[in-house]
């Protein structure tokens, strides 16, 4: 039985090794050459320069507002969600946005967003006026927030709704004040979802590009701009892996930091 | 587990049936057969009427494709797997496709039309002698400014820019080149600056110029300012052109220190099958009729003498588009400094994008 059980995995392996590790492979190899194709640690210099570490720094500073404020929001909406009638059909709602392409949504923000658009339009009735709100880091985390945010609420909504309310109750009757049982209780025992869904807006925030040009108009620059244009502007296909490669160990050091370690017996 | 058989199979034979609409699809569109021409030019860039009329008159298939940079064209003709007969890069691409021997030479004889180009358009720095290449359209780089946004105010040098009355007012286009060589101007240096002294001159001078900037985009850049998003652009003649007659308050000035004159010109590279046919469809590109027809479409100065005679006089004599010879003569081409110094430009680019206001 073990046996045959190994062949089922025969695809999955080749997939592994075509389209994960090859190109990881493809990545390191790549890293190493200068622009004329030699074999060099330019790359790898040039990337402990003062722009590359700001421009590290800047990502993760901006990865990192991204998820704050999508937990911020994401945790509070999927408690509710567990507590509403139609959980499926609010569900629904949340995850049909990711069905639409990301430039689609990016260019409707830039009609909402502009100097006529209808944000300031409101903006200006309710007596405050225009405002910038176009290609400011106000817009670029706003739009960022509302991209990611439905990968934040699954994975704590589903977590929450393990949750065992018997749980809750006893803390309740224990005299916990409501607090307390979110502190004590509920915290702790969703924190998985909290972890997964972090991990699910953190790694792709760090490597967001496309938006860095058409909601912050460049003022914002992050890695994975910095990649994008290593590739086709530039053509400097070394340097782009180069930084790609930071990218990978970024990501995995994320992973293993936020990695769930399944207790004994821990039911949750 | 019945269920998922089923589901399967509906799959299954959804997709045979597409795939087969599929094909024959492409067999009716002529996919295969000799006399097939393969065109790879910039989005929205010929009058589609006159694909028609080429096809019928030469008895030629055409199959049009279109690529949005120089950059992702270079590749895909590296790449060498579709067999393009025409394609229409910009002059540093032209050099440098050249150089890397991806281009078929032209011959002239077979294109007689050849005649009505202007002289000045010939024989450029790219490709003396147009060996391989031969003029499409051309255009400059220059400031398109709303007067309703910024009081009046009529911009004629890239110097104006650098006005801190301009605060937050300024799109510049996403280009190493562009930005780079509008600082090099405007500082009296040539656009193909190599010396290092310089080059940091230009860049500590753009970090000057960060207060005004609003943004560096992209092709968005026609978009927002036509809807008045900023009062200046600094953009290519041709889209200029496209958004100056979306909104009336817009206009387009090149800028008196000089700047950028790009041309587009058709080659045939390496890959080319119909080489007989790309000749016949350059010289029927030439044709002064074709190409005015053409020039009104796309809205791109055309470098066709005999053609311009045919455009409407307000086109024909709007110096914005077709400046005079002393305009042009302060007017630089991109010359293909190669891949390092490319990368330094980049370099320095970026560095002006990371600085914070």
């Amino acid at each position: 039985m073990q046996k045959t059980r190994n062949w089922y995995l025969i695809p999955y392996s080749f997939w592994i090794a075509l389209f994960v590790i090859a190109p990881i492979v493809l990545v390191v190899y790549y890293s190493f050459l200068d622009l004329e194709g030699h074999f060099s640690f330019v790359n790898y210099q040039k990337f402990f320069t003062s722009t590359y570490l700001t421009m590290t720094l800047s990502s993760f500073w901006y990865a990192f507002l991204i998820t704050l404020f999508s937990l911020a929001i994401g945790y509070p909406t999927a408690y509710l969600l567990t507590k509403t009638k139609h959980k499926q059909l609010w569900l629904l709602l949340i995850i049909l946005p990711t069905w639409i392409n990301l430039l689609l949504k990016a260019y409707a923000f830039i009609g909402l967003f502009s100097t006529y658009g209808w944000a300031n339009q409101t903006l200006e009735a309710i007596g405050i006026g225009r405002k910038q709100i176009l290609f400011t880091d106000f817009s670029f985390v706003f739009v960022s927030v509302y991209i990611f945010i439905p990968f934040m609420i699954l994975p704590i909504f589903n977590a929450i709704e393990k949750l065992n309310p018997s749980l809750v109750f006893a803390a309740r009757d224990l005299g916990a004040s409501s607090f307390m049982t979110f502190r004590r209780v509920v915290f702790p025992l969703t924190i998985d979802g909290v972890k997964s869904g972090c991990q699910l807006v953190f790694i792709p925030a760090l490597s967001l590009f496309m938006i860095t040009r058409l909601i912050a108009g460049n003022r914002v620059i992050t890695l994975g701009t910095a990649i994008e244009q290593q590739f086709l502007v530039t053509q400097n296909w070394g340097m782009g892996a180069t930084i790609a490669v930071f990218l990978i160990i970024a990501m995995a050091i994320i992973l293993a930091l936020t990695s769930t370690k399944r207790k004994k017996g821990a039911t949750t | 587990m019945k269920k998922l058989i089923q589901l399967f199979v509906a799959i299954f034979l959804i997709s045979g049936i597409i795939l087969f609409a599929l094909n024959r699809l492409n067999a009716t569109q002529g996919y295969s057969g000799k006399n097939v021409l393969n065109i790879y030019n910039w989005g929205d860039y010929i009058d589609p009427e006159l694909i028609d009329q080429f096809e019928k008159e030469s008895g030629i298939k055409v199959v049009y494709q279109t690529f949005d940079s120089n950059e992702a064209m270079l590749t895909k003709i590296e790449q060498g797997g579709t067999t393009y007969d025409i394609a229409v890069p910009s002059d540093y691409a032209i050099a440098k496709m050249i150089e890397e021997d991806l281009v078929v030479p032209i011959d002239q004889k077979k294109i007689p039309n050849l005649k009505n180009i202007d002289p000045r358009f010939l024989d450029l720095s790219f490709d003396p002698g147009n060996k391989y290449s031969i003029p499409y359209f051309w255009g400059t780089v220059g400031i398109v400014y709303n007067q309703k946004l910024i009081d009046g105010k009529k911009p004629t040098s890239w110097k104006d820019l650098w006005d801190p009355a301009l605060k937050n007012q300024i799109l510049l286009a996403d280009g190493a080149r562009e930005v780079m060589g509008m600082s090099l101007n405007s500082l009296g240096y040539s656009l193909n600056e190599t010396d290092e002294i310089k080059l940091q001159k230009a860049k500590a001078n753009l970090m000057d110029l960060t207060p005004n900037v609003k943004a560096i985009v992209g092709d968005e850049i026609k978009l927002l300012l036509a809807n008045e998003e900023a009062g200046i652009g600094v953009v290519w003649s041709g889209d200029a052109n496209e958004i100056m007659s979306e909104n009336e308050n817009l206009n387009y000035v090149i800028p008196k220190e000089g700047s950028n004159v790009w041309f587009d010109n058709i080659v045939i590279p390496k890959t080319a099958k119909n080489v007989k046919g790309a000749h016949e469809f350059i010289n029927f590109m030439l044709d002064p009729k074709n190409a005015a027809k053409n020039a009104d479409y796309v809205g791109y100065s055309t470098p066709n003498e005999a053609a311009l005679k045919l455009l409407d006089r307000d086109v024909r004599e709007d110096k914005r588009f077709y400046p005079d010879k002393q305009v042009t003569d302060t007017l630089e081409v991109y010359e293909n400094l190669g891949k390092e110094m490319l990368a330094h430009y980049n370099e320095l680019f970026l560095e002006f994008k990371m600085h914070k206001k």
